[in-house]
């Protein structure tokens, strides 16, 4: 059907994962970039392209909660740290100064991390399909608040606040990512292991938002009111959000620390629920490339800003002096969140839409 | 018995500043329907414009022109991020806000620099001592200006023009504009208005201290304050304040007794106290129950 793409003859075809022949040809592309770029970046920027295919899976899960079911979550980051700590407990050493399994298998602590962190997500969800709109912000950012006190205080388990405790370990059946082999460097095999994941997750969570449980999503989202009495029922399937965006928190949390190495409390701040929010509102709000997009966006900006910096001669890099890089770094991040609402609220993503159908329309583009 | 007596005179000097920062959030809030999270930057500016012009104007002074400027400040914002964003999801609103307020703290985070800033204001950590009972001089005057500011602003919104159209405009903002109330006048007015409160809250709040880079997260517990309360009731931030300042402060003297809740869990109160309200109100304590169609 190509030169038609939209006419799709049956059910299945319209309902189907890639349903034109582009979004498929894109999404192998995509798929043989993400194969091919270990061997041409330096092992820098595969550190922070790694990062950034972890926090779009936490950004996807978010996606889901916020911009599929439309319950506006500021608790991103208690979720966040409950995944860390646990994959932290699950793979730490037992005989260390802090709690520890000494499981270190990957497959086996990245589902628990999930798990507690949707078992933890479904135990505030009674109190969150009792409220709507600001009232749950509210409640969530009182969630990070209190997440970040038992963080600091529970020494035993995080190490403590302004200590902290070491991430889980890479290590996939004995096979340990963290150190150079024949296969490649460390940075290689991590992006490799977090682009793999990301595809998962990502197309998990596409399959998700087309099904039964997607569209009372969205039908929540649209008006809440109405879904209900079409007979969506609101708690269950606000808790279902819930669960999955926590599930997707918790193993975001654990994969993002075990980059990292290291997981210190004070890192679960409104600051970071607030970076996730950013990408999902800057990618575009109620798609899955648009939570992607957004959190490469984020995870890239302070090395944009950085690599900017040499051609705007006003700015210093100077920590001391006022008009500094880690200043503007900020103050861009608040601007973009303003300047994206404002002027593309469909984010990211928008502006391809936005591209797509120009061409469509051509010549008559208006 | 004493301990707990100077507790609660503590608790009213910190409920009145969370009643006036709360105040701030309710007002824009009735207005244009907002939470606004601009207010932590605009507590912040105007105590840091305080600590710069208490030199040369005094206390009373440096405080009446930091509120003047934080509220032309508030004023700006709203103009420029806000304005544009009428009839857009409160959500999406309260997100801006949220930008602006990471843009704003930065820029007032250069002036305070590295180090604290000092206050220098006149009261210190004086204290008055009633029948036996310690109380600070700063926590009295603090309770004593929220007194006459509320008292005030309530007669505002009572017996004044502006004050009636105010109410109007947060009843029905269409019916207000067909009366000829300028519904944009009451946005400028509540939002100038909210920076003011902010600027004399976080001023008091640093009385006494002095101001760093984490004094924005004060402003923050006017969150819990205003569910609480409920979010369109004035009165009801002002009792919230009071209550979350007791709250705050008796659980700071208790939490000695209770080591398994671990330290400063005082920090966390208001949070819990919220949590719990909210499990039996939905809608805080005066809050108006939202009446939905479809």
């Amino acid at each position: 059907m190509i030169g038609r793409p939209l006419l799709h003859t049956d059910y299945a075809k319209d309902m189907a994962l890639h349903n034109t022949f582009s979004k498929k040809l894109v999404f192998w592309l995509i798929v043989l970039a993400g194969l091919a770029l270990p061997q041409i970046l330096q092992d820098t920027e595969l550190h922070l392209l790694s990062i950034g295919c972890i926090a779009a899976i936490g950004a996807i899960g978010l996606g889901l909660v916020t911009g599929y079911a439309g319950q506006v979550s500021l608790g991103h980051a208690f979720f966040l740290g409950v995944g860390a700590f646990t994959s932290a407990f699950v793979s730490g050493d037992p005989a260390g100064r802090v709690y520890g399994l000494g499981i270190t298998n990957l497959v086996v602590w990245l589902p628990v991390a999930g798990l507690v962190a949707m078992l933890a997500g479904v135990i505030v969800a009674p109190l969150a399909t009792r409220l709507r709109g600001l009232y749950l912000a509210l409640v969530t950012l009182g969630l990070v608040f209190i997440g970040q006190h038992i963080f600091n205080e529970w020494a035993k388990m995080t190490g403590g606040g302004g200590v902290g405790r070491s991430a889980a370990t890479l290590d996939l059946f004995g096979y340990s990512l963290s150190k150079a082999d024949s296969i490649g460097t460390p940075e290689q095999k991590i992006f490799w292991l977090a682009f793999l994941l990301l595809l998962i997750f990502a197309i998990a969570a596409r399959n998700l938002t087309r099904s039964g449980v997607g569209r009372a999503f969205t039908a929540i989202r649209d008006r809440d009111i109405a879904a209900g009495v079409i007979g969506v029922s609101l708690p269950k399937y606000k808790t279902i959000a819930f669960a999955i965006s926590s599930f997707y928190a918790g193993c975001a949390g654990a994969l993002l620390y075990a980059l990292i190495g290291h997981i210190e409390p004070g890192a679960f701040s409104l600051v970071l629920s607030v970076e996730y929010i950013a990408m999902v509102l800057i990618g575009g709000p109620g798609t899955i490339s648009g939570a992607i997009a957004g959190a490469f966006f984020i995870t890239l900006l302070p090395r944009l800003t950085r690599d900017i910096q040499p051609l705007i001669p006003f700015i210093s890099t100077a920590p001391d002096e006022m008009p500094n890089i880690y200043q503007v770094q900020t103050i861009l991040y608040g601007v973009l969140i303003i300047g994206f609402l404002i002027f593309e609220p469909r984010g990211l993503v928008g502006i391809w839409f936005r591209i797509r159908s120009y061409w469509k329309n051509w010549p008559f583009s208006y | 018995m004493v301990e707990l007596l100077e507790a609660l005179a503590r608790g009213l000097g910190r409920g009145s500043i969370y009643a006036l920062l709360a105040l701030g959030f309710v007002i824009i809030f009735k207005a244009t329907r907002v939470v606004s999270f601009a207010q932590p930057a605009f507590m912040l500016a105007g105590t840091v414009m305080v600590t710069y012009f208490i030199g040369t104007l005094g206390f009373w002074g440096a405080l009446v022109a930091a509120t003047a400027l934080t509220a032309l400040l508030a004023l700006g914002v709203e103009r420029a991020a806000v304005r544009p964003m009428v009839g857009k999801p409160p959500f999406v609103v309260a997100i801006i806000t949220l930008g602006v307020d990471v843009a704003v703290r930065v820029v007032v985070n250069g002036y305070i620099g590295n180090d604290v800033r000092p206050m220098h204001d006149p009261w210190g950590l004086k204290a008055f001592d009633i029948g036996g009972i310690t109380v600070q001089q700063r926590h009295v005057v603090i309770f004593v200006t929220a007194a006459i500011i509320v008292a005030a602003l309530f007669a505002f919104f009572r017996y004044s023009r502006m004050g009636l159209a105010m109410r109007a405009a947060s009843y029905d903002q269409e019916a207000a504009l067909a009366q000829g109330v300028s519904v944009g006048a009451v946005f400028a007015v509540s939002w100038a208005m909210a920076g003011g409160l902010a600027a004399v809250a976080g001023t008091f709040a640093a009385a006494g201290e002095s101001v760093d880079h984490l004094m924005w997260l004060t402003a923050l517990v006017a969150l819990p304050v205003i569910i609480l309360g409920g979010l369109d009731s004035l009165a009801g931030a002002v009792v919230g304040g009071l209550i979350v300042g007791i709250v705050f402060e008796v659980t700071a003297l208790y939490q000695k007794d209770m080591p398994w809740l671990g330290g400063n869990v005082s920090v966390i109160s208001p949070y819990v106290v919220m949590l719990l309200v909210l499990l039996v109100r939905p809608y805080g304590l005066f809050g108006t129950r939202e009446v939905e169609r479809v």
